[in-house]
């Protein structure tokens, strides 16, 4: 079918914000400074739970005891994303995933590297479902999601 | 208040593609040619300006095409004196509602050509029904700003 | 169940990259066919309600606005609801609890997006949290993605099987599309096609996945009485059901999906349904992914956990199959975001009123519509009958 062509007009809509992390997500970015993973615990179903929460989301009790949850972890599932879009943060191909850190109960979403990323045979021998991974942290670190620069599959 | 805890700057930015459609396009073109193109609704008799496609009031596409007075009269009016991001231009300026002579609703637009200096002097030229015309950009791209701005008749 | 309430019309727009027509026209075109298949006019419309995805999809905040002329909604009451991918599902349900409550008779519902107007992918990952998740998401392949990754992981489903099953929804879904005068995609492809086209986000490959599209849909729906009056066949809304999840994606189990499995069970509750898979005539599941269409196969009750593969090989859910799914081609042929849940339960009405065309069920007298959102958060069931 054909389609009549009028004008398209292009443009951008950008919006500043600034976001507030509050009490357990400031603590949360301080510890990573240090190398440090923390969670909190619920005081009722026990679950430990990263990022840390203010509150259990299931039993809506208050979260406050601190746990160091490991830097390491197993991979609970992952994906390799080859898919570009506008002001992506992270550049193509690379695999995001849900590690299960040992010592808490959620899934947390980082990225997997240190991996050959040229072979998609070679990406899925190396990142397996199940498989460990341990952290590893950046020089620099400056209280945000990127101190860790990737999980990597330990050998 | 003190800020207890830390917070992040976050810039959100998206792209955008509008299509505006075969109406919609029309009214632009027209405004290069330093026409303001309205419809009139075959049904009620009403003229919109911008153009519609279809009778806000009615619900029927059956709209002609006509070209609209490029004067009007002010409805009504404020003095912008306030910055936000993105802001298309720096204030202080003026906007207004005007009701292009012989049509049945306003178009917003800037009111120029005055000195905005003086609050007084500037209430005394814009007075609610103060008749305006429209003075038109030398470089036109089809937008709306093909109009410059809407400038007090004497 | 409040009042019992029907569907009394439907109307879509030519879904697809539609740069022809600006965003407010495009809905106009979706009211404009439902008011004619109802056989009425604004007038008789007590209420409006609207949905759309994020407003920052298209770049123009608060979307109910925009289209306020286009909608019929001047000086009469209108919501805005947003659930994301469920929005067609929950101003689906709006409609209906105006309707039910009694404190509408008429109420149109409106849904729509333009998606080739603003960057999708971008706009979807705005939908994550700007702290923890969003610098690793990846729209909404990546969520679906690894969902799916962990349904296959937990029931131990072979990848070459899961594979083979994911490309043949494939393979039905454009097949079906082609019955369909409002889809957008509308071509034939083959299971080679879909094995070997484009890694979008591994496994997944660019023909297991919807298309952006452009379109709009609109249903209205009347409280019982007033449907047996002006109406001659309207379809019966028989169950209603919605829940929604924990917003981290990494806190709840998406392999055995509670919002879907439980939105399912309340609605089948309510229409009485014990077996769906023997009672189901058809149903209209959102698939915007091949293999996540699997999971809600299992969470519907079409058949046991981890076994969704299987019934798929064996043609289950394909077109003279014993429940088919999405004969509209679904989703996976076009996705307006903020309509496709609404288009679905407008396609699930169209089957059980015998208006669907060449893409008619024979003789469909109950239906499943399906939507689904959020960072694999949210999810709506509708089931739609021919009788009251």
């Amino acid at each position: 079918m054909s389609i009549e062509k009028y004008k398209i007009v292009e443009g951008q809509v950008k919006v500043t914000y600034e976001l507030a992390l509050g009490r357990t997500w400031s603590h949360f970015y301080d510890c990573f400074k240090e190398g440090k993973i923390m969670g909190t615990r619920c005081r009722k179903c026990s679950r430990v739970l990263v990022p840390p929460r203010s509150f259990c989301p299931r039993c809506f009790e208050d979260m406050d005891e601190w746990v160091e949850v490991s830097d390491e972890g197993i991979i609970e599932t992952w994906v390799y994303v080859n898919m570009p879009f506008f002001a992506q943060e992270t550049k193509i191909p690379f695999i995001s995933a849900q590690i299960r850190l040992d010592g808490c109960d959620s899934g947390f979403t980082h990225i997997v590297g240190g991996v050959d990323m040229s072979d998609l045979d070679k990406v899925r021998a190396a990142v397996k479902l199940g498989g460990r991974v341990k952290a590893v942290w950046s020089r620099e670190k400056k209280g945000s999601i990127r101190d860790i620069e990737y999980f990597e599959p330990v050998k | 208040m003190k800020k207890e805890y830390r917070t992040i700057i976050n810039d959100v930015a998206l792209p955008y593609k509008w299509a505006l459609g075969r109406t919609w396009t029309r009214f632009f073109d027209g405004l290069k040619e330093e026409k303001i193109l309205g419809t009139k609704c075959l049904q009620c008799g009403k003229t919109f300006v911008p153009a519609r496609s279809f009778c806000p009031d009615c619900f029927v596409s059956e709209m002609e095409w006509v070209e609209a007075a490029q004067e009007g009269t002010i409805v009504t009016w404020t003095l912008v004196d306030a910055e936000y991001d993105g802001q298309t231009r720096k204030p202080p300026y003026v906007i207004a509602l005007v009701k292009l002579a012989g049509t049945d609703c306003c178009i917003n637009h800037y009111v120029g050509g005055i000195d905005l200096s003086d609050l007084k002097k500037v209430r005394q030229k814009l007075k609610e029904g103060a008749k305006v015309k429209a003075v038109w950009s030398p470089d036109k791209k089809a937008d709306i700003h093909d109009i410059a701005y809407f400038a007090p008749v004497r | 169940m409040g009042k019992s309430v029907a569907i009394i019309g439907t109307g879509q727009t030519r879904h697809g990259r539609r740069q022809d027509v600006c965003y407010p026209d495009l809905v106009k075109e979706a009211v404009e066919a439902a008011l004619e298949d109802a056989g009425i006019t604004l007038k008789d419309v007590d209420g409006v309600v609207l949905g759309t995805m994020p407003s920052m999809m298209e770049g123009v905040s608060s979307t109910h606005f925009y289209f306020a002329e286009a909608m019929g909604s001047v000086g009469k009451p209108v919501l805005k609801v947003e659930t994301c991918g469920s929005t067609g599902q929950s101003i689906g349900h709006c409609g209906f609890f105006w309707a039910s409550s009694g404190m509408a008779d008429i109420v149109l519902v409106v849904g729509s997006e333009k998606m080739s107007e603003g960057d999708g992918q971008a706009t979807m990952n705005t939908v994550f949290d700007p702290f923890f998740q969003r610098t690793f998401a990846a729209g909404a392949p990546g969520v679906f993605t690894m969902q799916s990754m962990e349904w296959m992981y937990r029931f131990k489903i072979p990848e070459d099987k899961g594979r083979e099953a994911a490309a043949m929804i494939s393979v039905s879904n454009h097949d079906n599309a082609m019955d369909n005068p409002h889809a957008h995609i509308r071509t034939r492809v083959t299971m080679d096609d879909v094995k070997n086209a484009r890694i979008i986000t591994y496994p997944v490959r660019l023909l297991d996945v919807c298309p952006a599209s452009d379109g709009a849909c609109a249903v209205i729906f009347a409280s019982g009485d007033k449907a047996k009056k002006i109406c001659k066949k309207p379809a019966w809304v028989k169950g209603i059901g919605f829940r929604g999840e924990e917003f981290f994606y990494g806190e709840s189990d998406k392999a055995i999906w509670m919002s879907a499995t439980e939105a399912a069970k309340e609605a089948y509750s309510q229409a009485g349904i014990k077996d769906p898979l023997k009672e189901l005539d058809v149903a209209e599941v959102y698939n915007p992914f091949t293999y996540q269409e699997m999971i809600f196969y299992e969470c519907f009750g079409f058949c046991p956990r981890g076994k969704a593969p299987d019934y798929v090989l064996k043609g289950t859910f394909k077109k003279g199959g014993r429940l088919p799914c999405g004969p509209s081609g679904g989703t996976l042929c076009t996705n307006p975001i903020g309509a496709t849940g609404l288009i679905r339960m407008a396609e699930a009405a169209l089957q059980v009123t015998g208006k669907a065309g060449a893409r008619q069920v024979e003789g469909a007298k109950l239906a499943l519509s399906h939507a689904m959102g959020g960072v694999d958060q949210f999810n709506g069931v509708t089931i739609l009958g021919s009788e009251q």
